[in-house]
């Protein structure tokens, strides 16, 4: 039932309502690249990657794809000097923290992005979500979240939650880009919940 | 009195009211906005109270502490009713000789009027002074004639006919027409046609619909809203009332920063007040339409301002904004059909419902309708809250209303809009204010700030501090706005210290143009505004700073030096004794020096020395001329005339 028809790079591709644009391009094997999108997951628009033009009765417009509804008659366009440009920006606004990230080395290749563009301040997550939201709507524990905003936002490990559920699930450690939560982890469990660490609280 | 089962019901109470008041019996009105707070108005307030009993005039004579009527500068203000005497800069110690005066002898206290420093002429009323008499006032005028605890205060003026005639003459249908005919452009923001905002809820599928007061305010140094919702809450509350009406909305927020607890007390008053008079609640005057309104705090950061930040806050989750293509009128507040309107949007409606939407386009520019209130602040004469009809001119605002810059300086340039507004240059005061007027001009309407800068200002300066406020308040969800935010405001601090480097320019530019146009929000989207107005018309001061290391508004520290000049060093030694680091040489009847190496840049020197010497000054770009020789420090001009 493909009741919606556009135009992804000039293929005529077809969806039924409530489709992201996103979703439509993946089900016809066109490729626009993500980092904070997962499909088992809400959308978190946050990364603002999978950027693409869309004209819509003569209008251009930069939407990101991930949470843009199709809509019959438009016209998207996944690749264009603009959407390169400003991916390449983006890619080296996160560099600028975490480098060596596999993605983002590969993404900055396609790009043409220079990881020493921007003063570096290497601190390794890129803010994401895939783990805060993870563990929220799939694990459904809530032991990591944000703290803090803007540039002052950083994950943090509830303690209480993270000491009785992490070690035995894990299910997100895979989902960072960046290996920075594992890393997060580590400290945490040392500082904060590991045995030890409750028994210096408690004294 | 009981509840008002009818419009007719609320008519003759209103006339019982003012058949109880005799028009020409004396009311003295003292502002008790936050301005005049301040500056004393509670002990003015207590002290007329006072002087009033013990002179045994409380039978005839009424105090009220009103809300804000704009000219803070000149607080407190008091206005004496019903000849609408004026006077400013009232204290407790003028109250006797007011009352003594005034009061029972009808002589007017000349000392305490306004005086026109140009002319030396006194203004008695309210309308005579320059700051009131090129405004407008359809908005903010009931501030200080309404003691914002009384209803009655409201009703008198003429307050609920509105809602009145919308209930008894008017089909929901007719007063979202009426709104929309009136084109009335959002208060808050970007200026959005109220009329299609509330069409669109009313026409959503969804029957549960929501009306929601944006009382946030976090633009800093802004007041329009606050002076509104402690001055005249029954306004925006009669708005809402109606906006839920045209809409079908049965219930109503408002969302009020932490920040304002006055403006939540009174709104809770003025809510409870309504309730009792059957003008709020079920079966409003008797027509059958039922509305409850809700008031909720809010955390008081600045992004929760944004409409779907707020909506998500009111939910009760943290305020930050949600990746939306569908509007919030549509999906809002629990994904339910959402009208969220500013303040001062609301206070307008029931002026437009009363009289009319051809009275209310009767004022304006083409595509902006009625009146503006700004907030005037910075390098300027007369500071307050200002109404002017849409399309007068900055110039005529600044100056006219304004007063003009203060000490003589030359206007630079005027911020509007609010953090991520823009600044319009002096070649462009003749523009004239309108939403569409402004964005042309690279700025924007925003709420209405309005910050006045003078030739002492830096302009890379302005829009580093605007881009570190934003960065400070951005939310951090989306990359574009906060890593973005954060490399622009390096970049700037580095050109302001004298760091920058070819190219940062071009850079800028790119990392504004990404955050225009891949942020989530509004807030990293408008963010570049500061750099890119400042960009467009100083751009020869980017330049400078970067080219030549040079400040040409001698302001940014790390790019000045001071220096004193020694023709006109008389030694009196002012700036030796007070300068901080000790930096500055000399003795009686020496030419001070001042040693570079040790000089912090603060500044005293050239604050306290003399006006009639003058001899410190700024140098930027320029080499610092070598001290003079030590054999020609002495100044002999001044022994020799000594002895
Ligand atoms: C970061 C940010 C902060 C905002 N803050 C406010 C605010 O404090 N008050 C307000 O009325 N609107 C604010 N707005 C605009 C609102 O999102 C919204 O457009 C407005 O309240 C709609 O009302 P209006 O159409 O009557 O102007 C803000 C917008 C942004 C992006
Ligand atoms: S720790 Fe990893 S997964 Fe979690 S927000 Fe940061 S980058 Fe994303
Ligand atoms: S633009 Fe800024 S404030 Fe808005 S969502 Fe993105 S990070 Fe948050
Ligand atoms: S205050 Fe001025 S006049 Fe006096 S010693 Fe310093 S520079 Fe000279
Ligand atoms: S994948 Fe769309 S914003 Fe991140």
């Amino acid at each position: 039932m493909g009741d919606i028809q556009f135009e992804i790079d000039g293929q005529t591709v077809t969806a039924v309502p409530g489709m992201t644009v996103l979703e439509v391009a993946r089900k016809h094997g066109i490729y626009i690249p993500t980092l904070c999108h997962h499909e088992k997951l809400e959308p978190f628009g946050g990364c603002r990657l999978c950027i693409v033009e869309v004209e819509d009765r003569g209008w251009t417009k930069y939407v990101v794809s991930c949470v843009f509804p199709a809509a019959g008659g438009i016209i998207v366009r996944t690749r264009s000097e603009k959407v390169d440009r400003l991916r390449k920006t983006i890619l080296e606004l996160l560099m600028a923290h975490a480098p060596d990230a596999p993605q983002l080395v590969e993404l900055a290749k396609v790009y043409g992005a220079d990881p020493n563009r921007y003063e570096s301040d290497p601190s390794f997550c890129i803010h994401c979500g895939l783990c805060v939201r993870y563990c929220a709507e799939v694990a459904r524990k809530n032991a990591i979240g944000f703290v803090d905003r803007g540039i002052n936002k950083e994950i943090s490990f509830v303690p209480e939650i993270a000491a009785q559920y992490c070690n035995d699930c894990k299910e997100c450690f895979p989902l960072c880009p960046t290996s920075y939560l594992q890393a997060a982890y580590v400290l945490a469990q040392a500082l904060s919940f590991s045995e030890q660490g409750v028994q210096t609280m408690n004294t | 009195m009981a509840r008002l089962e009818t419009p007719e019901a609320l008519e003759s109470f209103r006339q019982e009211i003012l058949s109880r008041r005799d028009p020409d019996s004396p009311c003295v009105s003292i502002c008790a906005g936050a301005g005049c707070v301040a500056s004393g108005a509670d002990e003015v307030i207590a002290a007329f109270e006072k002087e009033i009993e013990a002179k045994g005039l409380s039978a005839t004579v009424s105090t009220k502490g009103t809300g804000c009527p704009g000219f803070c500068e000149q607080g407190p203000v008091v206005v004496i009713y019903p000849e609408e005497i004026c006077y400013l800069q009232v204290q407790a110690k003028d109250v006797p000789e007011i009352v003594a005066q005034t009061i029972k002898n009808k002589q007017v206290v000349e000392l305490l009027c306004f005086k026109d420093p140009a002319t030396g002429k006194r203004a008695v009323k309210e309308s005579d002074i320059p700051f009131y008499r090129s405004q407008q006032r359809t908005v903010l005028c009931n501030n200080i004639k309404i003691d914002s605890k009384r209803i009655e205060d409201y009703l008198a003026l003429g307050g609920y006919a509105a809602l009145a005639k919308a209930l008894g003459q008017m089909t929901d249908l007719e007063v979202l027409e009426e709104v929309k005919k009136s084109n009335i452009r959002g208060r808050g923001g970007a200026g959005f046609p109220a009329g299609r905002k509330w069409e669109g809820s009313r026409n959503a599928k969804e029957p549960i619909k929501y009306v929601i007061v944006n009382a946030d305010e976090g633009d800093p140094g802004a007041f329009m809203d606050r002076a509104l919702l402690e001055g005249n809450p029954h306004s925006i509350l009669e708005g809402l009332i109606l906006g839920g009406y045209a809409v079908g909305a049965h219930e109503g927020y408002f969302y009020v920063r932490q920040e304002y607890p006055l403006a939540v007390k009174n709104i809770h008053l003025a809510i409870q007040q309504a309730e009792h008079y059957g003008l709020l609640g079920e079966n409003i005057l008797g027509s059958g339409f039922d509305f409850k309104v809700i008031v909720h705090q809010g955390a008081g950061a600045f992004v929760c301002g944004e409409s779907t930040a707020l909506m998500t806050s009111l939910e009760g989750k943290a305020g930050e904004p949600r990746p939306k293509y569908v509007r919030s009128n549509v999906k809002g507040l629990w994904e339910r059909p959402s009208v969220l309107n500013n303040v001062e949007t609301w206070a307008n409606i029931p002026l437009i419902i009363d009289k009319g939407a051809d009275w209310f386009t009767s004022v304006g520019t083409d595509s902006s309708k009625g009146t503006k209130i700004f907030s005037l602040v910075g390098k300027i004469t007369n500071t307050g809250l200002v109404e002017v009809p849409m399309g007068m001119t900055l110039r005529e605002i600044i100056y006219d209303i304004g007063g003009g810059i203060p000490n003589n300086k030359k206007f630079k340039a005027v911020q509007t809009g609010g953090p991520s507004g823009g600044c319009i240059p002096e070649h462009l005061l003749d523009l004239q204010v309108g939403f569409d007027e402004l964005t042309k001009a690279g700025s924007m309407m925003g709420s209405g700030g309005m910050i006045v800068m003078d030739e002492d200002t830096c302009m890379v300066d302005v829009a580093r501090y605007f881009i570190a406020f934003l960065t400070d308040e951005s939310c951090g969800k989306c990359v574009p706005c906060r890593e973005g935010l954060r490399q622009m405001h390096r970049i700037l601090t580095n050109i302001t210290k004298g760091k920058g480097k070819q190219g940062d320019i071009e850079l800028l530019e790119e990392l504004a143009e990404t955050a225009v146009e891949a942020s989530l929000c509004a807030l990293g989207k408008s963010a570049p505004n500061p750099f890119l107005s400042t960009l467009k018309y100083f751009r020869e001061e980017y330049e400078a700073h970067i080219n030549d290391k040079k400040c040409p508004a001698l302001a940014c520290k790390e790019l000045i030096n001071f220096y004193i000049d020694p023709d006109r060093c008389t030694g009196c030694g002012t700036c030796r004794k007070q300068c901080p680091a000790d930096a500055i040489n000399g003795d009686k009847n020496l030419i001070h020096i001042i040693d570079q190496d040790k000089c912090t840049r603060c500044g005293t020197c050239f604050e306290v020395c003399p006006p009639k010497f003058s001899s410190v000054v700024k140098l930027s770009g320029d080499p610092v001329p070598d001290p003079v020789p030590e054999e020609e420090r002495t100044i002999r001009k001044k022994i020799k005339e000594k002895g």
